[in-house]
């Protein structure tokens, strides 16, 4: 009966066959109409740096009569103009004095961060609740409404024109949003190893290196990475505390260079701005599974 | 463990203690005094009452103009950015080959735009013969002129940061993926249609991701500083003129403290009451799994 029924010749059966090839061709037109959009606004985000990329190779008259990418006339004068820069300084000075903001920076959130999550995820103390809705409170505080009795504590303190006002927040765990992603992981982690490693003698801090900072590990660095990133692209903070030029670091030289002479001089300040997000791109692209996992992570348990 | 000293993990937070007493707590109380002071790091910070406040409601256009930008701003950028994010999430929510290829090649802005390099792009590539412009004469359209009008040059900023919708897209795009995928086949045998199961399976489901999202961009849009001070130094007409950058030319370059603290507590009280709006009115359309009240 059933073989009957699912014979080739049987009417049930060719409508089954024409239902069934109707959804393929549905589901591939479906298909091909998602890569198309996908391909379109893919194109449409990633045009802008491509045609950057391509514009700090051409002459000044270029950049603002072809909208391509590839330049009629390669130059490499804005790389060799742009480094020399319209200061008494390079561009390189400028970038060694990003990463001497940015490493040290990272590290003491990385330390600090660690520790803090540590603390809450692991422990009970008194206030504990009270503290750790301080650091919910912290998460949604906009930073607008303290930064200017900061910069007055820092003027109090010497601190202007160096790196400790952009340092010390952070080294004392100032970014909560840090410490509340690694006390979600941590929480998120059983806690059998570290608790036989109690019964067998070590001390907390002994713990947290040798079990709780290995297990960390991802999380730990999704938080580098992205304080790597902020800060990079930070303008504010230098803006406010860095007056001194030989102390900028790129993202106020790329604003001063657009104040200055070179503003005329387009393919100078294209060539330092390609230059000035090259680490930015090359460490993404090492290390995009960090930022998606700690992104998704951080936004989901949120 | 039971056998430790209670006090051992505060020993742990002390760094966030420490950070959160000098660089939080007390700054965020002496701007509120300082908001009630007339200071200008030349003298002693004079208490003047309600006079900033007073100066700023009924005496300050430049305040005025600045507030209802900053509101435009806010209440274009955050919705536009994330439907934006939901629906290329929606779409990348499928089976697809090279989704990890879109997927990055979506987040890349989010990387990198927060940058000046890419703010010093955006004014190139909306200038008068930019490469925006360019490309509108390609097909066919007239230029337009984005910066010296006033509507189009907030734009502008706007579509900078709808451009990083990457990162709001990625959180839409791991909650759309933990959705079990029975109840859209229980929903189908029962009729419903993919646009019926999107409003009553999906949008639900993903509420929670949604309110994140939403007070996140939030509070980020009312800080924005870097684009209009570098993109269009907050012209023409102040049309870009966001309250940070208000905030700022008072604070540290006319040096009125005590004005710009009291701007500061304005902005900040915006935002805490829209976000408490956002968590109030979130019992009523964010669906939490297992929780009986909804």
């Amino acid at each position: 009966m059933t073989d009957h029924i699912l014979s080739q010749n049987s009417p049930a059966a060719r409508d089954i066959d024409i239902v069934r090839s109707r959804e393929t061709r549905r589901h591939r037109f479906n298909a091909a109409l998602r890569y198309a959009l996908l391909t379109v606004v893919g194109l449409l985000m990633l045009y802008p740096l491509i045609w950057l990329i391509g514009a700090s190779f051409k002459t000044n008259s270029e950049i603002f009569s072809n909208p391509g990418f590839w330049p009629e006339n390669p130059t490499l004068d804005g790389y060799i103009r742009g480094w020399k820069t319209s200061t008494p300084y390079s561009f390189g000075t400028f970038f060694i004095n990003t990463l001497w903001i940015v490493i040290p920076k990272v590290i003491g959130t990385a330390i600090s961060c660690t520790a803090v999550a540590y603390g809450f995820a692991r422990f009970d103390f008194p206030f504990k609740k009270v503290l750790f809705s301080a650091l919910i409170a912290t998460l949604l505080l906009p930073n607008v409404v303290t930064r200017i009795p900061q910069y007055l504590i820092f003027r109090d303190l010497g601190w202007l024109d160096s790196y400790l006002p952009l340092w010390v927040p952070s080294a004392l765990a100032g970014d909560a949003f840090f410490v509340f992603m690694l006390v979600q992981f941590l929480r998120a982690i059983p806690r059998d190893m570290e608790e036989a490693a109690r019964v067998d003698g070590a001390t907390t801090w002994q713990t947290l290196i040798f079990i709780v900072v290995p297990l960390l590990m991802p999380a730990l660095i999704s938080v580098c990475l992205f304080q790597f990133m902020w800060t990079m692209n930070d303008f504010l903070g230098p803006l406010i505390y860095i007056s001194s030029v030989d102390k900028y670091p790129i993202s106020l030289a790329l604003k001063l260079s657009i104040d200055t002479t070179e503003a005329f001089e387009w393919n100078r300040v294209l060539a330092m701005s390609v230059l000035s997000l090259a680490p930015a791109l090359a460490v993404f692209f090492l290390a995009q599974k960090y930022f998606i996992d700690g992104i998704s992570s951080g936004g989901i348990k949120g | 463990m039971s056998g430790d000293n209670k006090f051992l993990g505060l020993i742990y937070l002390s760094p966030f203690i420490i950070g959160l007493l000098v660089f939080t707590a007390l700054p965020f109380l002496a701007s509120l005094y300082l908001s009630f002071t007339n200071y200008n790091l030349m003298n002693e910070p004079i208490f003047t009452g309600l006079q900033n406040y007073i100066r700023l409601f009924t005496n300050d256009r430049t305040f005025r103009k600045s507030l209802w930008v900053t509101l435009v701003y806010v209440f274009t950028t955050v919705p536009l950015k994330l439907a934006f994010a939901l629906f290329m999430a929606v779409i990348l929510n499928y089976k697809l080959k090279f989704i990890n290829v879109f997927r990055t090649a979506y987040y890349v802005p989010s990387i990198l735009g927060g940058s000046i390099a890419i703010a010093v792009l955006w004014r190139y590539i909306f200038a008068d013969v930019g490469l925006v412009n360019m490309g509108l004469a390609l097909i066919g359209f007239e230029p337009v002129n984005w910066f010296g009008d006033p509507t189009n040059a907030l734009f502008t900023i706007t579509l900078l940061r709808l451009w990083q919708f990457g990162s709001a897209m990625v959180i839409f795009l791991a909650a759309l993926q933990s959705i079990d995928k029975t109840l859209y086949e229980a929903a189908s045998i029962d009729g419903a249609g993919k646009w019926t199961s999107f409003v009553y399976i999906t949008l639900p489901l993903i509420t929670p991701v949604i309110f994140f999202n939403l007070i996140m961009q939030m509070v980020q849009a009312f800080q924005e500083f870097n684009g209009p001070y570098i993109i269009t130094q907050g012209g023409p007409l102040k049309s870009t003129y966001l309250l940070p950058i208000y905030i700022y030319d008072e604070a540290f370059k006319r040096f009125d403290m005590g004005y710009a603290s009291a701007i500061a507590w304005v902005l900040f009280l915006i935002i805490m009451a829209l976000t408490l709006i956002a968590f109030w009115s979130s019992r009523h359309w964010v669906y939490y799994a297992g929780d009986k009240r909804s």
